[in-house]
């Protein structure tokens, strides 16, 4: 896991003020990078950013200042080949059955139909979805439905995946499952995993390392390497580790979250008086 | 054929059964109403006589040319109107009170730049469609959720596969009422318009028996267009609800 696989160089974002409110500045100096195979995630107060820092990591946004690479080549407000995005939103095409959504991308790709039909085919069985490949996303649940986002990028074998709260909206139980899955996705494919999450333990659990972010602007404030292995799995809750690990973040986020609690009350004060 | 069918089958059968009894007990007089079984066995004599063939094909001809260009152009304008924030501010307000508007006085304005053809027919029914679809097509545009768009861009598209592969499908229940209601509106504006400002057509030949006291007639080419209407819109309505069912919307 030595080889740079993604770069962020003093990575920044401001927002341009808007509604008789100057200039946010939501995000850095940010540096990252990230090694080939790698799974990182990230967690922050809410409002730090987060989410900004994986759009302009995706090439969904541009940067204000700084400079982001993938694979050694600049990324400017487009995704590049190889870059993978699973959103926290549930983003299946309800028009589309589960068959027709994951197999989106490969179709627009022009993938020969016997490839796209051996391709799907693998990652519906990888991901548990055989019995529902000819339903449509009305007819499963949340976690299904988020399945079926994964396995959409997981199909055009990214070599990043970049997840942004992927299970944000599941219960603590499936959240855990999804993490065993996340796993199991992560050691089969080699890909590098950017993980943004609220959940502590989940990205405690999950990742090689957990980047803490400060309140807006959001920067990092701590590294915490968890050494799990790779062959970790949700078990790993019950390490001894595990809670200190969970402690060492939580320490460092409890007054960055504070902060930003303190900055939305007397945001919410203003606008009331 | 489920529950809810069946009894809106009974319940249409029973209201035509009990305006059949009603009407042949003498309950209601027949120069108010005819029988409907009376309406229904006058009207296959006119069918099959080809009385009224001109007629129908004037006025479905009619309204399926104000439905399309209603259809397409209301489409367009509501994708303009999207996607230029400003030009819609200014627009709001006169889409929302669009239809306090009595779109029939300006018949002598488009006779006087079409002719005495049936343009200005056609122009009545897609003036009273267009608006519909129009704001259809705002509310669809709007309710795209951002993550699909976002999506499209992850799968790098252009903006016209955007539009046609993500942005449609996803506005589509909401098109889909757009183009009902156009249908509908099509219908009225033209049928209303042959009925007061015509020579040919359904609505004329329907003015023309009123005139004439020939109850018969009126009451046959009344019912042929509530039949065709209901089985226009029942068609739309059971494909919207397959749509909608796949949605989990239905």
């Amino acid at each position: 896991m030595s080889v740079s696989h993604a770069e962020l160089r003093e990575v920044s974002k401001i927002f341009p003020a808007s509604g008789g409110q100057g200039d946010v500045h939501a995000l850095g100096p940010i540096d990252l990078n990230l090694a080939k195979g790698e799974f990182i995630a990230i967690v922050g107060p809410s409002g730090c950013g987060k989410s900004t820092l994986l759009e302009i990591l995706a090439g969904l946004a541009l940067p204000s200042g700084g400079s982001i690479s993938f694979e050694g080549r600049p990324v400017q407000g487009e995704v590049p080949y190889g870059v993978g995005v699973v959103f926290q939103e549930d983003a299946s095409l309800p028009w589309l059955t589960v068959w027709d959504n994951i197999s989106f991308g490969l179709r627009r790709e022009g993938t020969e139909s016997a490839e796209i039909k051996r391709k799907v085919e693998d990652v519906i069985a990888f991901m548990g979805l055989e019995d529902f490949a000819r339903a449509y996303p009305a007819q499963l649940s949340g976690g299904m439905r988020q399945r079926v986002c994964i396995a959409r990028t997981l199909v055009l074998e990214p070599r990043l995946i970049l997840l942004d709260e992927p299970f944000g909206a599941l219960d603590q139980q499936t959240r855990l499952l999804m993490g065993d899955e996340l796993l199991r996705l992560w050691r089969k494919t080699g890909a590098t995993i950017f993980l943004i999450t609220h959940a502590i333990d989940e990205a405690v659990m999950l990742a090689d390392r957990v980047a803490v972010m400060s309140a807006r602007p959001g920067c990092f404030i701590d590294m915490v390497k968890t050494d799990w292995g790779t062959n970790r799995d949700s078990r790993v809750v019950a390490d001894p580790r595990f809670g200190t690990l969970t402690a060492r973040v939580w320490t460092r986020l409890r007054e960055e979250s504070l902060k930003s609690v303190g900055r939305s009350n007397r945001a919410t004060a203003v606008a009331l008086s | 054929m489920n529950r809810v069918t069946i009894v809106r089958l009974c319940v249409i059968a029973g209201s035509v059964l009990a305006v059949e009894a009603l009407c042949r007990f003498g309950v209601i007089n027949r120069l108010t109403l005819l029988p409907p079984s009376e309406m229904a066995t006058y009207l296959l004599h006119l069918l099959g006589s080809g009385e009224i063939n001109q007629a129908i094909v004037q006025t479905f001809s009619n309204v399926a040319i104000a439905f399309i260009l209603s259809v397409v152009l209301g489409f367009l304008v509501g994708a303009v109107i999207h996607a230029i924030p400003r030009l819609r501010r200014a627009c709001d307000p006169f889409l929302a009170s669009y239809y306090s508007v009595p779109v029939f006085v300006f018949y002598p304005l488009f006779v006087s730049i079409f002719g005495l053809n049936r343009w200005p027919l056609i122009m009545i029914g897609f003036l009273f469609a267009i608006t519909a679809m129009v704001i259809a097509t705002l509310n669809g545009l709007d309710r795209v959720p951002p993550v699909l768009l976002k999506l499209a861009r992850v799968h790098r598209m252009s903006r016209s596969a955007e539009g046609l592969r993500i942005v449609l499908p996803a506005a589509g229940p909401y098109l889909f009422t757009g183009v009902k209601l156009a249908l509908a509106y099509s219908f009225i504006g033209v049928l209303a318009g042959e009925f007061i400002l015509s020579g040919g057509g359904l609505g004329y030949a329907i003015a023309y028996a009123y005139d004439a006291f020939d109850n018969r007639t009126m009451y046959a080419l009344m019912l042929f267009v509530l039949i065709v209407v209901t089985a226009i819109n029942s068609a739309l309505f059971i494909w919207e609800q397959r749509l909608l069912r796949r949605r989990g919307r239905g």
